[in-house]
């Protein structure tokens, strides 16, 4: 599916983007940076998704918002370490979507599109078409595995 | 008709007056090509599409992708009459191109991609809800006369 030059590419920005963390101190960039903004610009371009999130409080910079926004990275990061091995990787989150969450699978892709336009504020240029197409693929496997087992 | 708050009027003008046709029309239009590959079968007539470095050193995808632009402009020109203003191009677009209209969404995401890489951290949440509310309207305008 994805070749041996696009995982490689993918774990290349996701270590970019968890060591700038570290550098600065605190998980908070990370959060402050990608993910929990990729949440909120997902809220303003589609309201829809916000439905999901009724039991939360997520106004802007909210705890609940970063913290969820952190959670949603680190899997993703996680993920990125072995694709390969995804189906095994995100078995828990599988059941947890399937049978609780219950998110129509159409909005993992809103959520995707997102986390693109996030990196691409975020790494400018070297947000190279070669980059999106292999980090679009990852989300989009991602994505697939994640709905596994909903039906 | 659709309804444009003073902020969304004012953001699209002023992305389109920072951005370069010349420069975002052909990233744009290579970026769709190099992430939805399907999309070059379209541009059979265009030369060598082999890899994403012919791609983006093809002059004809240049040319076209700033083509593009320039017919956005249009658009940005009236933002109220965007439906009138495509009319033509729907009808170019279906009857003699037979593009697949599913295929405007997947350029106007590379766009969005390309302005938010230049814009940075100014392409805040709402500027990006207002730019794709912008491009929204402008692709459900070129799938109108589809039938």
């Amino acid at each position: 599916m994805l070749s041996k030059k696009q995982k490689d590419l993918i774990a290349e920005i996701w270590e970019g983007l968890i060591s700038v963390a570290d550098d600065i101190g605190a998980d908070a960039l990370l959060s402050v940076s990608c993910v929990p903004r990729s949440v909120r610009r997902m809220f303003a371009s589609y309201p829809g998704t916000k439905t999901y999130f009724s039991h939360l409080d997520i106004s802007h910079r909210s705890a609940h918002l970063l913290s969820h926004g952190k959670k949603i990275v680190l899997a993703i990061a996680e993920g990125a370490k072995d694709i390969s091995q995804l189906t095994v990787t995100l078995a828990p989150l599988q059941t947890l979507h399937a049978y609780q969450l219950r998110i129509d699978p159409t909005n993992f892709k809103l959520f995707s599109h997102c986390m693109l336009v996030s990196l691409a504020c975020h790494m400018g240029e070297d947000f190279t078409p070669e980059a999106h197409a292999a980090m679009d693929k990852y989300l989009s496997a991602f994505a697939a595995v994640l709905a596994e087992k909903y039906r | 008709m659709v309804a444009w708050t003073e902020f969304e009027r004012a953001t699209i003008k002023d992305i389109f007056s920072k951005i370069d046709y010349d420069v975002v029309g052909p990233a744009a239009l290579c970026r769709c090509l190099v992430v939805y590959p399907w999309t070059q079968r379209y541009f059979g007539n265009f030369g060598n599409l082999y890899n994403a470095a012919a791609i983006m050193g093809n002059p004809l995808v240049a040319k076209h992708g700033t083509t593009i632009l320039n017919g956005l402009e249009r658009a940005v020109k009236d933002m109220d009459n965007i439906k009138t203003t495509y009319a033509e191009l729907s009808v170019l677009h279906s009857e003699k191109l037979h593009v697949d209209p599913d295929n405007f969404k997947l350029l106007s995401d590379c766009l969005t991609i390309v302005v938010a890489a230049q814009f940075g951290k100014a392409f805040t949440a709402e500027v990006q809800a207002a730019f794709q509310k912008f491009l929204a309207v402008v692709v459900s305008s070129l799938g109108r006369q589809y039938h």
